[in-house]
């Protein structure tokens, strides 16, 4: 065990008693304070310096080409501890239907912000890179129903992201040339 | 007497009721402000009303220091939903908020705020009423606000705004005896022999020609001062009120208007007591100490005396606010202890030095 070190408390001083020359340093010091500059960040008008990693709201992102990411494994879902995700899978059924048969995509992606605890294991299990804890913090609404973000304003949150895989464009091409080989 | 004699007084009375509510809303304000420059923070800078408030530059200055807040404020607590709790005591529960500000709007009738010169050339204050025993009007009725803190702490009917209350009683009685010796000197010095003033605040003031009181006896200024911030419960003796240990105090169970009154009253006895303490020991409307009287005589010497008077009352509430945001509070023992162990014998001590020291400088000059 650690030895406790007893420390001597001094008796006052008979100043000390009088409480007033440390009520005049007190003063003192806040005094000096007064004439320095406030350190408020005043909200709505200056927003604060959110860090690289911060964990807001969870959004889903495109690639740079404009595709979504998420091809609805449904991992997030089942990962998410208060169950805050609902996913429907579907077909891709837009333009690069070349797609369709091989990746999927959500037809909706709901995820309740009134759930969520912004714990971000679902942007660590995405196996996608698809969905992302961002910056934006300052949620509301005046329905609860208001708070269930559906997969368009998800989509519009999150914007679109750099990526270094482009994993579908890989793909694509190795078959192609595979394809050829043949 | 014709009609008029009747109608002007209420209209005096009046004015300085409304003055003296601007005084506390703005006070209320000004702790506000304070208390953010200590902190390090900006304040109430957001209330705007409508045409005021859209003057291009002005009216970004006045909201940014606040000065619509007071309105806002009032008008929140005017608008709140008046509860009532179902284990209080009805008719003493209401009465409570009223008790506690009665008397500070009271005090303000005998409080003299300025002088003027009357038709015989003497020096008169300008006060509601100039009577000769001013003092002891104001400290008899003063100390009756604690009785809409002990009906408030009893009437709630709840554990801590009853502990609140029973502090509050304890201190004021504490306190109110250091000070009532605390300021026996000052009458001493202040009703030579042969002087007409008596106890009134009047005499003290212009005893104040020379040197001010705090210079003469500071002893009985610094106990008269602690006792003023026990008296007025502010910190660091806020028994009363401790949000840390007693949730609120005596208005834990008040609420909208009713707390505004509260409210308004602790501000109210800031006034006063800051008030008492620059007639009694800053020379209330004298210039400096040693400068007694330089206004002129007319309407324009009792403006500037009057502002005098009510630019010092503005630092001693300043002081005040000043010394609540630099201050913990005391534990209630430690109140206790430096009420009767300490502060009560200084009293009694400094009150026979003076005597002895009156009585001989009065022997020197006759
Ligand atoms: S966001 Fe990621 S983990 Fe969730 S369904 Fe889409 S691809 Fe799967
Ligand atoms: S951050 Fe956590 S709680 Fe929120 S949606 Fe993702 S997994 Fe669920």
């Amino acid at each position: 065990m650690a030895k406790t070190k007893v420390l001597e408390r001094k008796p006052l001083t008979f100043s000390e008693k009088t409480y007033i020359p440390q009520i005049a340093s007190g003063l003192a010091a806040t005094f000096v304070n007064m004439f320095k500059k406030s350190v408020t960040l005043e909200y709505p008008e200056v927003r604060p310096v959110i860090p690289e990693n911060y964990r807001g709201v969870p959004t889903l992102v495109k690639d740079p080409k404009g595709r979504v990411k998420c091809v609805s494994c449904q991992l997030c879902e089942f990962v998410c501890p208060p169950k805050a995700i609902r996913i429907k899978p579907s077909e891709i059924v837009d333009e690069e239907s070349d797609r369709a048969h091989i990746e999927k995509e959500p037809a909706a992606f709901d995820i309740n912000m009134l759930r969520c605890i912004y714990c971000g294991l679902c942007q660590e299990v995405c196996p996608e890179e698809a969905i992302f804890l961002q910056d934006s913090f300052s949620l509301s609404g005046y329905t609860r129903e208001e708070m269930v973000f559906g997969k368009e304003k998800l989509l519009k949150l999150g914007g679109t992201l750099p990526d270094n895989h482009f994993k579908w464009d890989k793909k694509k091409s190795a078959e192609e040339n595979t394809e050829k080989d043949h | 007497m014709n009609f008029l004699d009747y109608i002007i007084p209420i209209f005096y009375a009046l004015g300085m009721v409304s003055v003296f509510m601007t005084l506390c809303a703005y006070s209320v304000l000004a702790e506000r402000k304070v208390c953010s420059l200590i902190q390090r923070r900006v304040g109430p800078n957001r209330a705007k009303i409508p045409i005021v408030g859209h003057i291009p530059i002005l009216g970004k200055i006045l909201t940014r220091l606040g000065i619509f807040h007071p309105a806002a404020d009032g008008l929140k607590f005017l608008f709140k939903e008046e509860i009532t709790p179902q284990h209080v005591r009805i008719g003493y529960y209401y009465l409570a908020p009223i008790v506690a500000l009665a008397p500070a709007l009271t005090t303000m009738v005998v409080l003299p705020f300025g002088r003027y010169i009357d038709v015989n050339g003497m020096v008169q204050p300008i006060a509601l009423a100039n009577i000769d025993v001013g003092i002891l009007f104001i400290l008899a009725v003063s100390s009756l606000g604690v009785y809409g803190i002990v009906l408030a702490g009893w009437a709630s009917n709840s554990k801590y705004p009853f502990l609140g209350a029973i502090r509050s009683t304890a201190q004021m009685i504490s306190y109110e005896l250091a000070m009532g010796l605390s300021i026996l000197p000052v009458f001493l010095w202040a009703a030579s022999p042969g002087s007409d003033y008596g106890l009134s605040l009047f005499g003290v003031v212009q005893a104040q020609q020379g040197l001010w009181l705090i210079i003469w006896q500071p002893i009985s200024a610094l106990i008269f001062l602690v006792a003023i911030f026990a008296e007025t419960n502010r910190l660091p003796f806020d028994m009363a009120e401790s949000e840390t240990d007693l949730v609120g105090g005596f208005h834990t169970e008040y609420g909208a208007f009713k707390f505004g009154m509260f409210f308004v009253a602790e501000y109210a006895h800031i006034i006063m007591g800051s008030a008492l303490f620059v007639l009694l020991f800053l020379g209330g409307w004298h210039f400096l100490p040693g400068v007694a009287d330089p206004w002129p005589d007319g309407l324009f010497g009792i403006l500037c005396s009057t502002s005098w008077f009510l630019l010092k009352i503005f630092f001693m509430i300043f002081f005040f606010i000043w010394m609540r945001w630099s201050m913990p509070r005391f534990r209630y023992d430690h109140v206790m202890h430096l009420g009767w162990k300490i502060l009560l014998p200084l009293a009694v001590a400094n009150f026979v030095f003076y005597i002895f020291l009156i009585a001989f400088i009065d022997n020197l000059t006759y």
